[in-house]
């Protein structure tokens, strides 16, 4: 590689889409049409580099990437042993399990709930399931946004639910992208679409882990559809190996009102990112979007949060906490639109970051764009370290100084964890906190406020 | 028995800027020592040093308990020697329950002196019961340690503290400011009840008042980073009628 010609990040796909196309041939033609005009999209914008990219990946270095390959790999297998260890796992549950972007009739846990069709993505398509063909792609299309659309022109398989009107599901529904550990440096395009009917109340866990020790590259593309009346409580597991590369988006589109929660717990991968947007799409619409991020070594995550109040009377809230140590490196772009015509809107953002080392460094942009009149708004941001006086309080009772550090970390994630309802999913959070405060303990070298 | 030798301190990293100016004290098993002394002259500088916080450099002298020397030791391992200090200024700290926390605490200074942990059941009775005591309201400390807790609230935390913990040399730094009458009382009975033989107290206080209900055996009168004079409870009075004028002049001092 040399400086004057940078390869084009495109190229190293296009081997990929063109045998992907060419086995997909027997797809649906509206399908075939949306992978066509993604590939367009791609083509055009590549992917982001330092010298490509453009306000949005300005705090992100995506140089490791653009000089990885990844390829779209065979499908290998998981048990279900592995399965109930390496992410959040209840029998009670209504699971579904994508490996290596293919549904998994074995490991999937459906106990045939009324009111809830859940399942392979493909099958839904092929059996022209609900609103396939028109929700697809059609939340997550719109935007030029690469990673997006490289995404859905490798649509095929993944995750479908669906909640029939009215239903009120009692257990969540879980939906777990695992790759396993069949190649090396693979690609995968995980894809989950939610629709939620009017009047239906759902709790829907998304998991992201991977078994192999390679990098990984994945491209996750989520969209949900919230009826009127709805409630959607959506939660996310974000904890690929720390070679990976996760670049999700997250679209939500909600109708009056309903409400929207999400909470993301994002911990893995080399550079990871979370783009999570919710369209606040008619009147009584309220969304809260949660969030906690640790970082160590030298990893990056970004949380990309946008919300836009297109009618009048809904409101937002935007509420994350970042734990960052070694020369790790974390973004929060949170962003509130509110546009002219939603009176009566209010928003509210805030990011709280505890930074343990020197090393380690936040960018969190708050920003509200507010072009109604009648709106009430407010936002802010911090990074701190670990206060000294508290330090010296927990010491003078006993508890010597890793071990207070710790207890504050731990009672600065706290708040967050809490979000975090279903027992089998709050215990797999704080058990993966709890192992994680060591690790980012040891790459810390500040107190007090430096 | 705590002995304090011309103890000079000051504070780490910045020059000049001594506090300490020389203290000398000597604090017998049993006995109740109080300080009083003008606002910014060092009384609760003294407790932290005491206590071993890192942000102050001793200079010059020592501090001894029980004729061994604790000026090297940690907070936790002045701790677990017995030491305790209730704050001037409670820290809040989220996302801490108080109950884990002092759970937490008795561990380690049982692990420390190889003693056995106290069972869970035990504890909780324990903690109950001395919530009850110091009149914390039982909901205020399912919360975060100490947070969103009122001026009084977060007193009452520190005597619970205290009274789970029962160090053998209690330092108290003014744990009587801000206080209800009734927050007074159950802060001085809770001392009174845990006085005995062993334990000693050094109790920091502007108001003659508290010491109407813990009599102290010893006061000092803290000026300038120095004691400039001890006395018995009457001392206490005088103070309070006459104020630190007379000390100031003495010292020299621009408080
Ligand atoms: N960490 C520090 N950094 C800078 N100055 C300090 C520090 N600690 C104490 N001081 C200064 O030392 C002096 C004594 O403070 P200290 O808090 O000990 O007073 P005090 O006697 O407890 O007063 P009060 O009655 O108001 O509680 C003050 O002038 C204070 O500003
Ligand atoms: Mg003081």
């Amino acid at each position: 590689m040399t400086l004057a010609t940078p390869p084009t990040a495109v190229d190293k796909f296009s081997t990929e889409y063109e045998s992907f196309v060419v086995e997909n041939s027997s797809s649906p033609d509206w399908l075939k049409a949306v992978r066509q005009q993604a590939w367009s999209t791609f083509s055009e914008l590549g992917l982001p580099t330092k010298r490509r990219g453009t306000e949005l990946w300005k705090y992100t270095n995506l140089q490791p990437l653009a000089d990885a390959d990844f390829a779209y790999g065979v499908t290998g297998s998981v048990s279900l042993d592995q399965m109930k260890v390496v992410g959040p796992w209840d029998d009670a549950f209504d699971t579904v399990v994508v490996v290596d972007g293919e549904f998994s009739v074995e490991l999937s846990n459906l106990h045939g709930s009324t009111g809830l069709d859940a399942g392979s993505l493909a099958e839904a398509i092929a059996a022209g399931t609900g609103s396939v063909e028109s929700q697809l792609a059609s939340l997550a299309g719109r935007e030029k946004y690469a990673f997006t659309a490289l995404s859905t022109a490798f649509v095929d398989d993944g995750a479908y639910v669906r909640i029939a009107d009215g239903t009120q599901l009692e257990q969540p529904v879980h939906v777990v992208f695992v790759t396993s550990d069949a190649a090396e440096n693979r690609a995968s395009y995980p894809r989950l679409l939610v629709d939620a009917g009017a009047g239906s109340s759902v709790v829907l866990i998304e998991t992201y882990v991977n078994l192999a020790e390679s990098a990984q590259f994945a491209a996750p593309v989520v969209e949900m559809f919230a009826g009127d009346g709805s409630s959607v409580r959506h939660y996310r597991v974000q904890m690929e190996n720390e070679s990976s590369f996760h670049f999700g988006t997250t679209r939500v589109a909600q109708m009056g009102n309903t409400d929207f929660t999400s909470t993301s717990f994002a911990v893995g991968a080399s550079i990871a990112r979370n783009d999570i947007h919710t369209l606040l799409d008619a009147p009584g619409a309220n969304c809260t979007l949660h969030g906690l991020y640790m970082t160590n070594g030298e990893q990056q995550q970004d949380q990309e949060i946008s919300t836009t109040h297109a009618k009048p009377g809904c409101s937002s809230g935007q509420f994350y906490k970042g734990i960052l140590s070694g020369k790790s490196h974390a973004v929060f772009s949170g962003k509130v639109v509110v546009e002219r015509d939603a009176q009566k809107s209010d928003a509210t953002q805030k990011d709280l970051n505890l930074l343990l080392s020197r090393g380690a460094e936040i960018d969190a942009k708050p920003s509200l764009e507010i072009y109604a009149d009648d709106v009430t708004a407010a936002h802010g941001a911090t990074a701190g370290h670990v206060d000294r006086d508290t330090l010296f309080y927990l010491q003078s009772r006993g508890v010597d100084e890793e071990a207070a550090k710790a207890i504050l970390i731990r009672g600065f994630a706290e708040e967050m964890l809490n979000e975090f309802k279903p027992p089998a999913l709050h215990e797999f959070v704080e058990k993966i906190t709890d192992e994680r405060i060591p690790i980012l303990l040891a790459e810390s070298d500040t107190i007090g406020t430096a | 028995m705590l002995e304090i030798k011309n103890l000079h301190a000051s504070v780490l990293d910045i020059d000049d800027s001594e506090i300490l100016t020389g203290i000398d004290m000597k604090v017998n098993k049993g006995e109740v020592h109080a300080i009083m002394g003008p606002n910014g002259s060092g009384k609760s500088t003294l407790a932290n040093v005491l206590m071993g916080r890192f942000d102050y450099l001793v200079s010059e002298g020592d501090i001894t308990l029980d004729g061994e020397s604790i000026i090297e030791l940690r907070p936790d391992q002045r701790a677990h020697l017995g030491m305790f200090l209730a704050f001037q200024y409670p820290a809040e700290i989220p996302g801490v329950r108080p109950w884990q926390f002092l759970k937490t605490a008795l561990d380690s200074k049982a692990e420390s002196r190889g003693e056995d942990k106290m069972s869970v059941r035990n504890f909780s009775k324990l903690f109950d019961e001395k919530v009850e005591a110091v009149g914390i309201n039982p909901n205020l400390v399912k919360r975060s340690l100490n947070e969103g807790f009122s001026g009084g609230e977060k007193k009452r935390n520190e005597m619970l503290q205290l009274e789970v913990l029962q160090p053998s040399l209690a330092i108290l730094d003014e744990t009587d400011s801000g206080l209800d009458v009734d927050a007074l009382r159950i802060v001085a009975e809770g001392v009174n009840s845990m006085r005995s033989p062993a334990r000693s107290f050094i109790v920091v206080t502007h108001y003659q008042r508290l010491l109407n209900y813990i009599t102290p055996d010893v006061v000092h009168i803290l000026v300038a980073g120095k004691i400039v004079k001890t006395g018995g409870p009457e001392l206490a009075l005088e103070v309070e009628k006459d104020g630190y004028n007379e000390y100031l002049s003495a010292t020299g001092a621009n408080v």
